[in-house]
């Protein structure tokens, strides 16, 4: 008789459905997964190692490609640390700037997430309809950094500049009719905080229609409800966070709990789960992008009244003006030194944790009083959600492999690091 | 809805200067139950660490876990830590020799003299090697922060936390694979970030920042082949530590680092 032995599978580096460069070898019996072993590491670029050997602030570029698709929150956490150890505040203004890009970014990631993960378990419209808003908001990170994604915008002691009067206008050109131009500039002829506006009161709507194509679709119903059930008590000994706690019905976001910037000024409500299986894990995200929405339509509101500093008047930290440098000796030095040398940070650690998208995102940094960061450590929400990627998949079918890594948001840039 | 195994959290969060009679409530708390076992380390205000001896680990996680008025029952993160050059910088700004100023360009590596004199004198005392642990309890909205020493040098290790937090698995094989640190206990502590047969631990601090190897393709044998760097590992910006009085807590009276508060105004 035949010797009956499970098969071992190799799915990655290179698959669509694998979010990136995920290695995993399953070992299967007939289609059913017996154990998952993730290999990763292929996008490890040493973004700590590197860290290490620059000036605080030229580091923040790097922040923003660690989880790439949310990138002013990464750039927060690690700002934010250097703000604690320095024992400096930014202005109110920036700070409500800061809750508002982090809030966009949090509808960016999650359109972003919601888009793939459709498009992995079968349904493709869903990622076009996702992709059209999010191309507003990354007009917006245009708007105010002058890049769609790596924006490098936040700085210790606020945000890099004010937000801007105009939006980019498209050009007429011979692909595109003076029509079709004349109706994508409607939107943007006013300054930034207008098409922000106008895009909080768009996209309740299109949320609506997102819902319209997935949550009572029998197909999505029959991929997600039941698929990766994680108990309260597992998510907490595996460290989970973000939507992947709150969906198996924890009721813990740290803009809420441990209340950073000017969380505690808003009103919004976190979203929790009841059966911590995929199907609760995307409501829950979705209504997070319900919420997002109402967070910056106040602080559009708040920072329409609120003009003022955006960025700590502090020589020690924020480079002096240009006109400031060309007529004053004193301005001049600080330039100088803040350009080949950068501050130095007082001795000491901090961790320092915002609500990513993804969940916890934490910036441990220890100082020796150099220049430079001793040592970096980001703790990213996804790695802890992949390491539990072997239990949640055991017992289910290779198909539902792609909807377990899908419902966990993964991305590389911040796993590897 | 929360559910019925997970209580509902309080509001005022340590960490937060409207958090600070907790902070120290809690401090209270884990000097009462560890005593000696658990030893503080001056910070920031509203942040608490503190160190633990290797061979008590195990019995205070356990304890940190389970103890109904600290129930920290999440292992947010664990990482290592190199000592070897703390408080060492690559340009000397205070005292003046009779040369003058260095130009801080050199190359990469201080003498290995001036990296004895630190360790004596930094937070490690002599040792290199620390493992950090940040545990966070969601019930009772707390953080604090562990920090262990591996014993020796040469082989440094400490016990896993697996069997107390799952979530300490992949972080602790980090750890391993990145700056050599063994976990005893570990079910399966295999590297991690690094390539398949990589040599060496990049993240600790003697490694170069450039590596040791470099691949290229080989016209001759007809494929891939590892070889030694061929660019030299050179100082961009130097380290420069600045002695400021704005953080000297002998000569302000205020706290060694004022925390980011909020003002509310």
């Amino acid at each position: 008789m035949a010797e009956i032995r499970n098969f071992t599978m190799n799915f990655g580096p290179q698959h669509p459905a694998a979010h990136g460069v995920l290695r995993l070898v399953l070992e299967m019996d007939g289609e059913v997964i017996q154990k998952a072993d993730p290999h990763i590491g292929l996008l490890h670029r040493g973004t700590e190692k590197l860290a290490e050997s620059k000036p605080f602030n030229q580091s923040i570029g790097y922040m923003d490609r660690l989880d790439y698709v949310s990138m002013m929150c990464n750039e927060h956490a690690y700002v934010l640390a250097i703000e604690r150890l320095l024992g400096i505040e930014p202005p109110l203004r920036a700070q409500f700037i800061r809750v508002m890009f982090d809030e966009i970014t949090r509808i960016l990631n999650h359109l972003m997430w919601l888009g793939a993960h459709g498009l992995d378990i079968g349904a493709m419209t869903v990622f076009l309809y996702c992709f059209r808003e999010r191309e507003d908001l990354m007009d917006c990170y245009e708007a105010v950094s002058g890049t769609r994604m790596h924006a490098t915008y936040y700085r210790p002691g606020g945000v890099y500049r004010d937000l801007p009067d105009t939006m980019p206008q498209y050009q007429y050109n011979d692909w595109r009719s003076k029509k079709d131009v004349d109706r994508l500039n409607e939107r943007r002829s006013g300054g930034l905080l207008d098409f922000i506006a106008d895009f909080t009161r768009r996209f309740p709507a299109c949320v609506d229609e997102y819902e319209t194509l997935l949550t009572d679709n029998r197909i999505w119903k029959q991929r997600t409800v039941n698929i990766g059930v994680v108990s309260p008590e597992r998510a907490l000994q595996l460290g989970f966070s973000g939507p992947m706690l709150r969906g198996s019905g924890v009721e813990w976001d740290l803009r809420k709990k441990q209340s950073y910037e000017v969380y505690d000024r808003l009103d919004f409500d976190i979203p929790v789960g009841r059966n911590g299986d995929c199907y609760d894990r995307y409501l829950v995200r979705i209504e997070e992008l319900r919420q997002s929405t109402k967070i910056v339509n106040q602080c559009v509101e708040w920072l329409r009244k609120n003009p003022g500093l955006v960025m700590l008047d502090d020589r020690k930290v924020r480079p002096p003006r240009r006109e400031e440098m060309k007529g004053d000796m004193e301005s001049l030095i600080h330039h100088f030194k803040l350009m080949t040398e950068g501050y130095s940070v007082p001795a000491g650690e901090v961790y320092a944790a915002i609500e990513a998208p993804k969940g916890e995102l934490g910036v441990y940094l220890v100082s020796d009083g150099a220049n430079k960061p001793y040592r970096l450590k980001v703790r990213a929400p996804g790695f802890a959600h992949l390491a539990a990627l072997d239990e949640m998949v055991r017992g289910h079918m290779l198909a539902d492999v792609v909807a377990v890594i899908g419902t966990q948001d993964i991305v590389f840039g911040e796993i590897d690091r | 809805m929360s559910s019925a195994g997970v209580p509902t959290p309080e509001p005022a969060a340590p960490g937060t200067p409207a958090g600070a009679g907790r902070t120290e409530q809690l401090a209270a708390t884990l000097d009462r139950l560890f005593g000696d076992a658990l030893v503080a380390i001056p910070g920031r205000p509203f942040d608490l660490t503190y160190e633990v001896r290797a061979d008590r680990l195990l019995d205070v996680a356990a304890r940190l876990r389970d103890a109904p008025e600290l129930r920290f029952e999440m292992c947010m993160d664990v990482c290592g830590v190199d000592f070897l050059q703390h408080g060492v910088a690559e340009w000397k700004t205070v005292a003046a020799t009779a040369t003058g100023f260095s130009r801080g360009v050199s190359r990469v590596g201080a003498s290995s003299e001036d990296i004895d004199e630190s360790i004596a004198k930094g937070p490690a005392g002599g040792r290199r090697y620390a493992v950090v642990y940040h545990l966070l309890s969601i019930s009772l909205n707390q953080r604090v922060r562990l920090r262990v020493f591996c014993a020796d040098d040469e082989q440094p290790i400490v016990d896993s936390v697996c069997g107390i937090w799952a979530s300490a698995d992949w972080f602790e094989r980090e750890a391993f694979d990145l700056f050599g640190i063994l976990f005893r206990g570990h079910p399966d502590l295999r590297r991690l970030l690094t390539d398949y047969g990589f040599i060496g631990h990049p993240f600790r601090k003697d490694f170069p920042l450039s590596g040791n190897v470099e691949v290229r393709y080989d016209p001759e044998k007809g494929r891939v082949v590892y070889q030694p760097v061929t660019i030299d590992p050179r100082i961009l910006v130097p380290k420069v530590i600045r002695r400021d009085n704005r953080y000297d807590p002998q000569l302000t009276n205020a706290p060694v680092a004022p925390v980011a508060g909020k003002p509310h105004g």
